[in-house]
């Protein structure tokens, strides 16, 4: 489902954040992208994307080489992906509810079915009480669950989380690893970046580790 | 089908919501397109009354003959009568002196030929011409100067040919004005929508990173920008009422001084509707334009 070829992305400024990197994904796996800070998973996870391009190497995602791809055809490569961002990027000047309805109104999905559907995700993270609220108003954790069910209400074949449990304490933690889990038993394929390298382990998932932009 | 009447539907909420959001500066920006829109506009209905007041006045194709004071009553009525057999001439009228002097009393003037020995004015005949342009009507003046005992002649056209001149020049200086002030139109609308696309920057990053296609992120600007040019249309309207409704009195008791029952028109809905649509377009010209400029600005991939 994901195949890099030798990918190396080299921002401006010279710094290389990713460097030589080959690996597969196969459909329905679960897999964990460990490194410290700095080490290169965002880059890594924005390169599958398509929201940088790589300086050399190839990226295939659900068989497009990401590198050939039209700009038009890029929109309805993303409604495909599930972002889940390291920064959240949830509109704060919209409701709970608007910022999961924003997928389906970008695919077209409006009014009863997409009401539905909103609700539907933010049940499953457990925000259903706080549609109403501004995101501002939420904790931590509550915003990390609402970016979760922003990035599963189009139902998309494949989740790309970047550190969703980070700055959240281990009960918290469990519950949305439980959740991606969940998933993935219904046949979503994830990539989940983390600090923490016992994590993978501990679901017994695939491991990736990343140095200075080397897949170790 | 459905979805993209859905789309629409959404992006015009969103406009109008936009819209809503800042009511101090949607109004204050909607007054300045106002009456960026009212000066042309107004300025045609200036031009479309004159027009109108002048139409209630002119009998355009006549010329006033002033025989030669010594020439007598019976040799006027004959040279009426052979004028009314030439083709060009639809009309003659033998005014005599006497008749001449009566009217003039009647309008109030008697006080000036009172203190005099004698009636001072000519016979005089009124001949209107068969047709009215300025070149036949000099023609028939020429020949009409040319006849025995022929005095002086006016041409009662000559003032309209001049407002006619002038009315082409204001309706130049109409379009002249439209154009530049579409134009400002167009720049205004387009800088009230960069300002927001820059306020919605992260909204729009968002967006696109989770799937949104240019056109969906362009459509609300571009709604918007229609709509307020469309309200701005709206205000001009206003304005010209206002104007029109404030005029009124004064104008009416200036045409009943003239003894005419003259009433300023205002814009018919024709002409409203055609105001409407052209400010809604510029709206929408200038949103196209500050969205496509922007656009470069705030890729992201
Ligand atoms: N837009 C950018 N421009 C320039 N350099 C960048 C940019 N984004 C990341 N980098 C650099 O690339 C390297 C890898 O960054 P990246 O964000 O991928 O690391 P990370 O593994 O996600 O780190 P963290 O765990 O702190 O999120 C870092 O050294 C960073 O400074
Ligand atoms: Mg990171």
């Amino acid at each position: 489902m994901i195949e890099l070829n030798d990918v190396t992305k080299r921002y401006p400024g010279g710094h290389e954040a990713v460097s030589h990197v080959s690996l597969k994904i196969d459909k329905g796996e679960m897999v964990f992208l460990t490194g410290h800070s700095g080490a290169g998973k965002s880059t890594l996870l924005k390169l599958i994307a398509a929201i940088e391009r790589p300086t050399s190497g190839s990226v295939v995602v659900f068989g497009q080489n990401l590198g050939r791809m039209r700009r038009g055809a890029l929109p309805y490569f993303r409604r495909n992906i599930g972002l889940i961002f390291q920064d959240h990027k949830l509109l704060y000047d919209r409701s709970v509810f608007d910022n999961v309805l924003l997928p389906l109104h970008i695919q077209g999905v409006t009014g009863q079915d997409a009401g539905k559907r909103v609700r539907a995700a933010l049940d499953k993270v457990g925000l259903l009480k706080k549609e109403r609220a501004r995101p501002i108003t939420l904790s931590g954790g509550e915003q990390q669950r609402l970016c979760i069910a922003r990035a599963i209400v189009s139902r998309p074949q494949l989740v790309l989380a970047d550190e969703p449990t980070a700055n959240l304490d281990e009960a918290y933690a469990g519950e949305i690893m439980a959740m991606f889990q969940a998933f993935n038993q219904v046949g979503v394929t994830l990539v989940i970046s983390t600090h923490d390298s016992n994590r993978a382990r501990h679901y017994g998932a695939r491991a990736l580790t990343l140095a200075e932009g080397r897949l170790l | 089908m459905k979805a993209w009447l859905a789309h629409h539907a959404h992006s015009l909420r969103i406009a109008l919501a936009r819209l809503r959001h800042a009511p101090f500066a949607t109004l204050f920006t909607v007054l300045v397109l106002g009456i960026a829109i009212a000066l042309p506009a107004g300025l045609y209905l200036l031009l479309n009354n004159v027009k109108q007041a002048a139409a209630g006045i002119e009998p355009r194709a006549e010329v006033n003959v002033f025989l030669r004071l010594e020439v007598p009553e019976t040799e006027a009525r004959q040279l009426a009568d052979s004028l009314r057999s030439w083709p060009e001439v639809a009309a003659a009228r033998f005014i005599g002196r006497d008749e001449a002097l009566q009217r003039l009393e009647r309008l109030g003037l008697g006080e000036i030929s009172a203190g005099l020995p004698a009636n001072p004015l000519p016979h005089a005949i009124a001949v209107t011409a068969r047709a009215t342009d300025p070149a036949t009507l000099e023609a028939l003046a020429a020949k009409l100067r040319q006849q025995k005992g022929v005095g002086e002649i006016s041409l009662d056209g000559e003032w309209a040919r001049r407002l006619d001149a002038l009315l082409g020049l204001g309706n130049q200086l109409v379009w002249l004005l439209a154009g530049l002030l579409g134009l400002a139109l167009a720049a205004i609308t387009g800088n009230t929508i960069r300002l927001q696309i820059y306020a919605q920057r992260d909204e729009i990053e968002v967006a696109r990173l989770i799937g949104a296609t240019d056109r969906f992120i362009r459509r609300p600007f571009l709604y918007f920008g229609g709509l307020q040019g469309l309200l701005g249309g709206l205000a001009a309207w206003g304005l010209i009422s206002l104007l029109r409704h404030l005029l009124q009195g004064p104008v009416s008791q200036l045409a009943q001084a003239y003894g005419s029952r003259f009433a300023l028109t205002g814009l018919s809905l024709a002409e409203a509707g055609i105001m409407l649509a052209a400010a809604g377009l510029l709206g929408l010209l200038g949103a196209w334009l500050a969205v496509s400029h922007t656009r470069r600005s705030l890729d992201i991939s």
